[in-house]
């Protein structure tokens, strides 16, 4: 169901929170520490990144004894451009976001911030800068910010460092890992926006209120009042359906962005909206994107668009990503225009099969997952597909 | 300059060190046209990749062996009147000072290259590459070095085995530029590009 | 006894040059765009030599002997 607890206080479309308006709301972010790492754990909160790894988790292994002082990293990059949560959050409640990174920095005692903002999202960059300004602690103001480019893979952890400590937001292989030697050499803490904006409500009303916790959805598609849900762990793809004003002609459903995967419409209804409860069933929740494919829609052509955008964002790094995922997005599109045909179909298994891996970071595998899905749930569809070069004057509708 | 006074030993070291050099020149070419066969990745039946690899290895160390065995017999001769300081410091000697100097100038960058090259699993791939492209200065150096240093005694054979030289790695050099062998680059460069937020200089 | 080695490999230093694969066609084929795949699990002994030949014929040092149990395709 509807809950709002990041989102709650003023409209969202009357743009930022004073700090006025957020202290009178909520009070001043606690001053709490590294006792706060405990608090997150016995929260059970999963980042909001799309990875779903455990806050607390990650906070601890920061935390033990690194002679330098950490970085924390506010990763407001929002790569998945379907997805609206993290500009929504850092544009209407800029403080309850720049809360969590104090309180994260506190926890991991230290005093360098940086901010990563995707470079599309002015109002995101307007609000945080000016709530950054106003400020009293001396951290958040003299905190870095750092504009993402518009790339898919450029929110991705790795790239979100690089860009952080060399300027150049490039996913690289990962030893040493992040937490031990990121940005400047030092351990370095990336967190999503929203999860930093649920540490800021945790350490003020403590683990025990936070229970399943609440998550951002951006409901896309097939649905009359597409945009940013807030709702209760576990909350069932139908309810946001129904929230976000959908009709029951739905085919299927893209579950998690373009990082995340297909699952027929009947399946998906009741499905929990909750990070690990997904991950259980061989799912991800992601970055929270939820998109729903009407029934006149055309899986493969949709897939055959989002394979290709995938393809063109790989960063050219690693060859099997940036050939394999070329291949099989153009493979995708010949069924889609051309009509389905036996050898492209054994391509885009065989090629799934060996491009899924074989890349320095994960953006293959996103692409992959995506694409098996596709063939599992569009099987029909892609087995049968008539070629679009004669389709009915009335094109299929694509998710926006 | 003929030394018919001179006694049999030192004959033998002139005439070694001017073999070992046209050796060391021949072989060089042979390495320097492997090492961009090698970049072009060419194969061909029955010449596996591994191949160009393995030559351009094995040869390199014979040049290396002939390169040694060329100096010190410079140095050892008494006609030439060399210290070992010459064969380290360039242009030192007081016989032909300028066209020595290059050699103990090619030589050196080659040592270089020989001894990164060794220690590759600790310097990494990017500090390696860097530095064996001074075989490209090297080889050109060691090419006037041998016209210079011994023109005055040298048949027409030498100065058309140089040529042949020449020949080859010229060709090897201007097709090497034609041709980009490395399928990523150019998309590679492109994203980079795209995602470089560091300040202009 | 000591832990099996793997074949480790940089994705992003490899550029296909595919020596690897010459010399090691048992554990390493190459996709269809010249990369590796390289067979997963713990290198069989008689293999050991032909695994550091492969290593060392590696123009952009991609591959590693690796003794843990990190996996790599």
């Amino acid at each position: 169901m509807i809950e709002e607890r990041l989102l709650a206080g003023p409209d969202l479309s009357r743009g930022p929170e004073s700090l006025a308006s957020h202290m009178q709301r909520l009070g001043p972010p606690p001053s709490i520490g590294p006792a706060l790492i405990d608090v997150v754990e016995r929260s059970g909160l999963t980042g909001r990144g799309g990875a779903a790894f455990p806050v607390g988790a990650k906070w601890r292994a920061i935390a033990r004894g690194h002679a330098e002082q950490p970085v924390v990293v506010v990763n407001g990059a929002e790569g998945e451009p379907q997805s609206l949560k993290d500009q929504v959050l850092m544009t209407a409640r800029p403080h309850l976001v720049l809360d969590g990174a104090i309180l994260a920095a506190r926890a991991l005692r230290t005093s360098r911030i940086a901010v990563v903002i995707g470079e599309s999202k002015r109002a995101a960059l307007t609000s945080i800068s000016a709530a950054l300004a106003e400020r009293p602690e001396p951290e958040l103001r003299h905190a870095r910010i750092v504009m993402a480019p518009t790339r898919y893979v450029a929110g991705e952890s790795s790239a979100v460092v690089h860009l952080a400590g060399s300027g150049i937001a490039l996913p690289t292989t990962r030893p040493p890992s992040m937490h031990e030697a990121g940005v400047d050499g030092r351990p370095t803490l990336v967190q999503n926006v929203e999860s930093l904006a649920h540490v800021a409500q945790i350490a003020r009303f403590g683990a025990g209120w936070f229970g399943a916790g609440t998550v951002l959805i951006t409901a896309v598609g097939a649905v009359s009042a597409p945009g940013v849900l807030e709702v209760g762990s576990g909350t069932s793809v139908r309810e946001v359906f129904e929230a976000a004003g959908g009709t029951r002609d739905t085919r299927a459903i893209l579950l998690g962005g373009y990082f995340g995967a297909w699952v027929g419409a009947a399946q998906a209804w009741d499905l929990p909206l909750d990070p690990v409860a997904l991950r259980d069933r061989g799912l991800t929740l992601g970055c929270g994107v939820v998109g729903f494919l009407h029934d006149a829609g055309c899986g493969v052509c949709e897939t055959a668009r989002i394979m290709g955008y995938l393809a063109s964002e790989s960063s050219a790094q690693c060859g099997p990503c940036f050939f394999g995922l070329r291949a099989l997005a153009d493979a995708t599109s010949r069924i889609g225009q051309r009509g389905s045909n036996t050898e492209d179909l054994v391509r885009l298994d065989r090629w799934s099969k060996e491009v899924a891996g074989r890349g320095a970071c994960r953006h293959p595998d996103g692409a992959v997952m995506l694409l098996r899905s596709a063939l599992a749930v569009f099987a029909e569809e892609f087995a049968n597909h008539a070629p679009h070069w004669r389709a009915a004057p009335s094109q299929p509708r694509r998710i926006a | 300059m003929v030394r018919a006074s001179a006694p049999l030993t030192d004959q033998v070291l002139w005439y070694t060190t001017r073999g070992a050099g046209a050796v060391s020149l021949v072989l060089l070419t042979a390495v320097v046209g492997l090492g961009i066969l090698s970049s072009l990745r060419f194969e061909a039946t029955g010449w596996p990749r591994f191949l160009t690899a393995g030559l351009h290895r094995n040869l390199a160390l014979v040049t290396l062996i002939f390169l040694g065995l060329h100096i010190v017999t410079a140095v050892v001769d008494p006609y030439t009147n060399l210290g070992w300081a010459a064969a380290v410091i360039p242009f030192s000697s007081y016989y032909r000072t300028f066209w020595l100097g290059l050699g103990t100038i090619a030589a050196e960058l080659l040592a270089a290259i020989g001894i990164t090259t060794l220690a590759r699993g600790y310097i990494g791939p990017r500090t390696w590459k860097i530095v064996h492209w001074l075989a490209y200065a090297a080889w050109p150096i060691g090419v006037i070095h041998g016209l210079g240093t011994g023109t005055d005694a040298w048949s027409a054979w030498f100065f058309a085995l140089t040529c042949a030289c020449i020949a080859l790695v010229g060709f090897a050099v201007v097709y090497r530029l034609g041709v980009s062998r490395d399928p990523l680059a150019d998309p590679r460069a492109a994203f980079r590009a795209a995602v470089d937020r560091r300040p202009r200089p | 006894m000591s832990a099996k080695a793997q074949l480790a490999i940089d994705r992003i230093r490899c550029d296909g040059h595919a020596l690897c694969a010459e010399l090691l066609p048992e554990l390493v084929r190459l996709d269809d765009w010249g990369y590796p795949i390289i067979a997963p699990g713990p290198i069989p002994d008689h293999l050991l030599a032909h695994v550091q030949n492969a290593v060392t014929a590696c123009p952009v040092l991609a591959l590693a002997l690796k003794r843990a149990e990190k996996p790599a395709r």
